[in-house]
């Protein structure tokens, strides 16, 4: 299949490991923020074609996994109310809140359903004026943009009847926090392809400058991997930190201009919780003033109860890329994708869930 | 009662309605008139035609075959097929996986209140078509109406009979290490079918359900002195969990190469769009055969004779266990696991 096969193929793949092997002289250890890149990773077993003092540890770049419980559990108070209809995608429905999640919402009687397009939840709502409809926006600035579509068309139609739970979240700041945490062991990153075909890439430049890190913008395809991890080994041999994009045939400099005009119109940027990172300022983005009609939060308040994560799931660990999910006790035993214990297990995106999903084959030897 | 088979084709309005009442499950004059108009003209058979509570079978002097399978498959038609096919080749691929010889079908029909006449009469010659093509009989059933909006408009419920004519003992127990994987076609087209039309989705190349009898292509391969270890339908979970099953259950590991799998190249294109692995979307035409090594080129031959197995090829071989995992050397030419897809992929297909 055309621009899919030429960045799956085995020739290429061995050519970029071959010359990321002969640039490095040293122990590298680099981030792949994005949760598509580590599935890709995962699955085609990238890092065992890497010379061994390459370490790849993988990133906060799962928007499910980082959605905090509170949110969880305030999404399960919605749709335990007779009149919502809430909406969200598919894996949003298995992430484990205090007491429930989603799908159980469901099976007691809350109307939840699955969208693929938060228009589509705009769509349910003008076609049902009796419900109110919610969606459960959850996303980086890849997803930002369509939700934003959502609440802008909803008000260009007049709609009273819908709105938006937002735990849309942005990299930038995760990035930084990830640099600035103590013990912090991270020496490059791969910055995710997709949310930097939407904003463009230069709001990395001063994050590259300030903590003296390489940022290559890299794709999701094995080929796209290689070639974002030899951009980013050989500046880090050559010293340099620079911001390169290795991913131009989806991204430009400056991003995609009417979707980011399209966020700037409907949110605003708000401090964040993140599942695992801890509250993040300036990391999310909320409902701009102009949109108030249409935030879920605003619209149903709802007291905030504290929620305690399951003591033993270590998926602030793994999503700060401090541990590998196969670190944890808990891996494939007490947690798996049927019954997780955190969100990480569960998201298509979710290190824990690729782990399981792929490498089941060799937990000793994974690296 | 007549004894004459009926036409087969249904030239009379099986009722003065144009929509299915509740009345016409409530076993009354209606129900009768939907019998004698629409099943038994589609389905005649003497064994039918006896019209008792149940059919009565001859013996066999082999050993039997015997399953069941439900249908509640969303939209009702789909390219390719619908719910009528589905539900007639779903059990004879059942009982083909065992080995046996499809002969007599049950066919149950939960139908719900005001679904169109033409509707059901389309599915009832769809029934009509798939059995004949497959060789088996409809020789009992039963109707049941449910409320509007108790239902999708149709459920299917089918149960049939085969007989096994050899003693091969055909399953997961029989699988060893150095057997060869045969797959019989290309993977993934009726799960991306369906879905296609639940969610409005147009592609270039339309795509099709794989929706076919595979008795033909399972008889020939014994008929051959094929000597078969195990045979599995690629249904729920697509090839991916079909594999896992048998590794599971045989004890040994099974391993596939990706670039031996056919997947054609919109249900490949769909697949990207939607995030979803071709090997986890079902099938309703392709099966998996384990056969011994040096039988597995003559396997093919036979199976690529068949119209429904041209492009069956092998896959793959079974390795020692006893840890049950089946692991895909991909095109990279890394090996990783395959595992079963975890919760619902595509809901309501089959």
């Amino acid at each position: 299949m055309k621009h899919v096969d030429e960045y799956r193929d085995a020739a290429a793949t061995a050519t970029l490991a071959k010359a990321i092997s002969r640039t490095v002289t040293r122990p590298w250890t680099v981030m792949e923020v994005c949760g598509g890149q580590t599935h890709a990773i995962v699955k085609y077993a990238l890092d065992e074609l890497l010379p061994g003092v390459v370490t790849l540890v993988h990133g906060p770049g799962c928007p499910v996994c980082v959605t905090p419980v509170e949110l969880i559990d305030r999404a399960v108070a919605l749709a335990d109310r007779p009149a919502v209809t809430l909406c969200s995608f598919g894996d949003m429905l298995r992430v484990p809140g205090t007491r429930h999640d989603l799908l159980a919402a469901k099976a007691a009687g809350g109307d939840v359903r699955v969208v693929y397009s938060p228009l589509d939840a705009v769509r349910l709502a003008a076609d049902n004026p009796a419900r109110h409809v919610v969606f459960f926006a959850v996303g980086f600035e890849t997803t930002a943009p369509t939700t934003a579509m959502a609440a802008f068309r909803a008000r260009r139609l007049g709609l009273t009847n819908f709105s938006l739970l937002s735990s849309h979240v942005l990299v930038p700041p995760a990035i930084g926090a990830i640099l600035s945490a103590p013990g912090n062991r991270v020496q490059g990153f791969l910055a995710a392809g997709h949310v930097c075909t939407v904003m463009g890439y230069e709001e990395y430049v001063p994050l590259a400058a300030k903590y003296r890190v390489p940022i290559v913008v890299t794709g999701f395809e094995p080929v796209d991997i290689l070639r974002g991890i030899l951009a980013c080994v050989r500046q880090l041999e050559d010293g340099r930190v620079e911001v390169e994009n290795e991913y131009s045939r989806s991204v430009i400099r400056e991003g995609n201009r009417p979707a980011r005009e399209m966020i700037r119109e409907v949110f605003r940027v708000v401090d964040r919780q993140w599942r695992g990172l801890g509250t993040i300022p300036r990391s999310g983005l909320g409902l701009a003033d102009g949109y108030a009609a249409f935030d879920a939060e605003r619209r149903f308040p709802l007291a905030t109860v504290s929620a305690d994560e399951p003591a033993e799931c270590i998926a602030g660990l793994v999503l700060r890329g401090a541990k590998k999910p196969h670190e944890c006790p808990a891996f494939g035993t007490r947690c798996t994708p049927e019954r997780p214990l955190g969100a990480p297990m569960v998201s298509s995106e979710g290190a824990c869930a690729a782990y399981h999903r792929y490498r089941r084959l060799r937990p000793a030897a994974t690296r | 009662v007549s004894t004459v088979n009926p036409p087969v084709v249904c030239p009379v309005p099986p009722s003065d309605y144009p929509h299915v009442l509740l009345a016409h499950g409530g076993g009354g004059r209606l129900t009768r008139r939907l019998i004698d108009e629409v099943f038994r003209p589609a389905f005649g058979n003497p064994l039918l035609d006896r019209q008792h509570d149940g059919a009565v079978l001859p013996a066999s002097p082999h050993r039997l075959a015997f399953s069941a399978d439900s249908f509640v498959v969303r939209p009702l038609f789909f390219p390719g097929g619908d719910i009528g096919t589905l539900a007639v080749n779903g059990t004879v691929n059942d009982l083909a996986m065992c080995g046996a010889r499809p002969l007599y079908l049950s066919a149950s029909f939960v139908i719900e209140e005001g679904l169109p006449f033409e509707k059901l009469r389309r599915v009832v010659a769809s029934m009509t078509r798939a059995a004949a093509a497959a060789g088996v009989q409809v020789v009992t059933g039963d109707t049941k109406v449910v409320d509007r909006g108790k239902g999708d408009g149709l459920y299917l419920s089918t149960a049939g009979v085969g007989a096994i004519e050899h003693d091969l003992p055909i399953g997961p127990a029989a699988v060893r290490p150095g057997d060869a994987v045969i797959l019989s076609g290309d993977v993934g087209r009726h799960g991306m079918a369906v879905m296609a039309v639940r969610e409005g989705l147009a592609f270039e190349t339309p795509i099709e359900s794989d929706c076919a009898p595979l008795a033909g292509p399972v008889l020939a391969l014994l008929a051959a002195g094929v000597e078969v270890r195990c045979l599995r339908d690629a249904t729920r979970g697509g090839l991916a969990a079909v594999l896992v099953e048998i590794a599971e259950t045989a004890g040994v590991r099974v391993h596939v190469g990706e670039a031996a799998i056919p997947v054609a190249g919109p249900v490949r294109g769909a697949c990207e769009v939607l995030g979803i692995d071709p090997l986890h979307v079902a099938c309703e035409g392709r099966f998996v055969a384990f056969v011994p090594a040096d039988q597995a080129r003559r396997a093919v031959d036979v199976l690529r004779a068949h119209p429904v197995s041209a492009r069956a090829c092998r896959i793959g071989e079974v390795e020692p266990g006893p840890d049950g995992l089946v692991t895909m050397t991909s095109s990279v030419g890394t090996r990783r696991v395959i595992d079963l897809p975890a919760g619902e992929l595509l809901p309501r297909i089959c």
